[in-house]
């Protein structure tokens, strides 16, 4: 537990210097983009006359050097403070964080749809290497490594939703509709069915890559030569001996394409008009309200950083021997 | 480094069917690109027929037409331009950057090393497209924010490899000898260790490109990149209005990113192969 600590504690210190230069970066896009609040203000006709145009400028610190106003601004990020939306009448934070459950479970549905796919393929044909079904399994993970999340969601909605009438076509729920608590579970998990499959499913074409090459690794290795010599059926040594070991790999790329996936879902919820993150981003940049749109990267990036700390800890579950390292 | 002669390594990459198919794939998009303006000159963009032709109908329209009445066929053509130098420079961006970063840090190691590895972290943290929608969103829809910003985010692998290969180069006898006979970092860097890291970069060059392709046709179906110019993803975003009744427009497109991404990749394995280094190549930069 020490040892898991300690990792905790340093991959924090290294990811705070990390936010605080992506903070920087919005506040440098922020700053590049033409007119300030006060100019936005005064475009709505909100400000009249220049007295209460300085006046407001120095309210917001505008009117102090760049170097005094980027400090004021990584001081509101520290404190989750993202701006203030005039359009919706709601602070920037808030709006995402309400948003943001959404997100999350189409991350979390498509991680999880990814993981079993992938690993269950790698397995497969890294324990039957070059017989019909490694080939199967290989040529689905080539197509869906190389084809575009989005364009794979639409083709799925014009099977399944459109020409077969089995799913919904977009949102998360049904509008009007009234099931009872259970009906409404029910009801997102139809909804989820195809965003879920157009994001997990280039992830479980990954998996399915590095989890064969993994397998076939472990597969040589003299523990499994040594639970083959005990008599050990194939289908057990498989299951535990190989599978234990050969996850690993694909565990750490969960972490580290948290990033991505949270991107990915940004596009797929524009598909299927999950509202999510995503669609408020999709909306922000149309609106060229910006501090959306930057309160989106930080705290999008917040999240991968948080989520890299759960698979820390998961890896560390896993696989204990890493606290020898 | 290569192990074998160049004969030998041609030779081994002729054997794969895979990356020789990927080949040609890739050769065939190229040429459709160079041929564009003789094959359908002017404008692909303009309306030309009647909209919603489905493909195979009409001769002159072999594709059909989308919902403007726009010869997809045209914008086919013209969309693999797009999608080849946007893929091209936006990958020769990012190998620059990752080059640099990589051979610095694992040249001088040390407090170089950290911080460079430091700003590596922090795009690694940044969700990639939310950054180049950002980008777009504030520095407008155009090639070059979008060329440069797919190449800002796609450099990370790169250095991470050089960085590696550097790390292992630096201490072997021909860069002592450089070193011994006075020779300045900079010339050691660029004359005696980088032509020797250079290798299995190509490797992960491929790789890029085809992510390259990838955050372009994602900008482009979101309606973020420049509307003037005919792109497959902007044909797909464009194509899902219609999506019940012609989704042909959403679907040609689509199976182009596809084959181009596919075939860059069946390329990339090919070269592993070949190479048969002892590296491997990172593939979690999309």
């Amino acid at each position: 537990m020490r040892f898991l600590a300690s990792s905790i504690l340093r991959r924090v210190a290294h990811a705070v210097p990390a936010l605080i230069g992506i903070a920087l970066i919005a506040f440098v896009l922020l700053s590049l983009a033409p007119g300030d609040l006060v100019d936005i203000l005064a475009a709505d006709g909100a400000v009249q006359d220049d007295v209460t145009a300085a006046q407001l400028r120095a309210q917001y610190g505008l009117d102090q050097p760049v170097i005094v106003q980027a400090l004021y601004y990584l001081r509101d990020v520290a404190r989750l403070d993202l701006g203030f939306s005039p359009i919706h009448g709601l602070p920037v934070a808030d709006l995402i964080f309400d948003r943001l459950p959404a997100t999350i479970l189409l991350m979390m549905s498509s991680i999880l749809l990814a993981v079993i796919v992938g690993v269950s393929l790698g397995l497969i044909s890294g324990r039957n290497v070059n017989t019909w079904r490694d080939v199967v399994a290989s040529v689905f993970a080539a197509l869906f490594f190389a084809a575009p999340s989005f364009w794979v969601g639409l083709m799925l909605m014009v099977g399944f939703s459109i020409k077969l009438g089995w799913l919904p076509v977009s949102g998360m729920v049904t509008i009007g509709a009234d099931y009872g608590p259970l009906g409404r579970v029910l009801d997102t998990c139809t909804h989820l069915v195809l965003p879920t499959a157009a994001l997990g499913l280039f992830y479980a074409a990954i998996y399915a890559r590095v989890m064969r090459s993994a397998v076939l690794q472990v597969s040589v290795m003299d523990f499994v030569e040594t639970a083959r010599a005990k008599g050990v059926p194939e289908r057990a040594i498989t299951l535990r001996h190989v599978l234990g070991n050969a996850i690993l790999p694909v565990v750490t790329l969960v972490g580290l394409q948290m990033g991505t996936v949270l991107a990915g879902s940004v596009v797929i919820e524009q598909v299927f008009s999950w509202p999510g993150v995503g669609t408020l981003l999709f909306d922000a940049v149309m609106a060229r309200n910006l501090s959306i749109v930057m309160g989106v990267l930080i705290l999008g990036s917040i999240l991968v950083v948080i989520s890299n700390l759960v698979i820390d800890i998961l890896y560390y579950w896993l696989d204990p021997r890493i606290q020898i390292q | 480094m290569m192990s074998a002669p160049l004969s030998t390594f041609r030779h081994r990459f002729a054997r794969n069917r895979a990356g020789m198919a990927g080949l040609v794939v890739v050769g065939l998009v190229t040429i459709a690109a160079l041929v564009a303006p003789l094959f359908y000159p002017g404008d692909p963009l303009r309306s030309v027929a009647s909209p919603e032709i489905w493909p195979f109908i009409d001769a002159r329209f072999p594709l059909g037409t989308d919902a403007l009445g726009r010869d997809i066929a045209a914008i086919m053509f013209h969309g693999a331009r797009t999608t080849i130098v946007i893929g091209l420079t936006a990958s020769l961006v990012a190998s620059v950057i990752g080059t640099t970063i990589g051979s610095l840090a694992g040249y001088y190691g040390g407090l170089v090393d950290d911080l460079l590895m430091r700003v590596a972290e922090m795009f690694q943290i940044i969700p990639h497209l939310v950054f180049l929608i950002a980008l777009v969103a504030v520095l407008g829809p155009r090639v070059d924010v979008v060329v440069i910003g797919i190449g800002m985010v796609s450099w990370n692998s790169m250095a991470r490899l050089v960085r590696a290969e550097f790390m292992t180069l630096k201490h072997r006898e021909f860069v002592l000898a450089a070193r011994a006979v006075g020779m300045s970092n900079v010339r050691i860097i660029l004359r005696e260790i980088l032509p020797n890291a250079l290798p299995p970069t190509v490797i992960l060059a491929s790789l890029i490109v085809g992510g390259a392709v990838l955050f372009e046709a994602a900008l482009s179906f979101l309606g973020l990149s420049d509307p003037t110019i005919a792109s497959w993803g902007r044909l797909i975003g464009e194509g899902r209005s219609l999506i019940r009744t012609s989704w042909y427009i959403a679907a040609i497109p689509g199976v182009g990113i596809l084959l181009t991404v596919l075939s860059l990749n069946l390329i990339g394995d090919a070269l592993t192969d070949a190479l048969n280094p002892r590296i491997s190549i990172p593939t979690d930069d999309r």
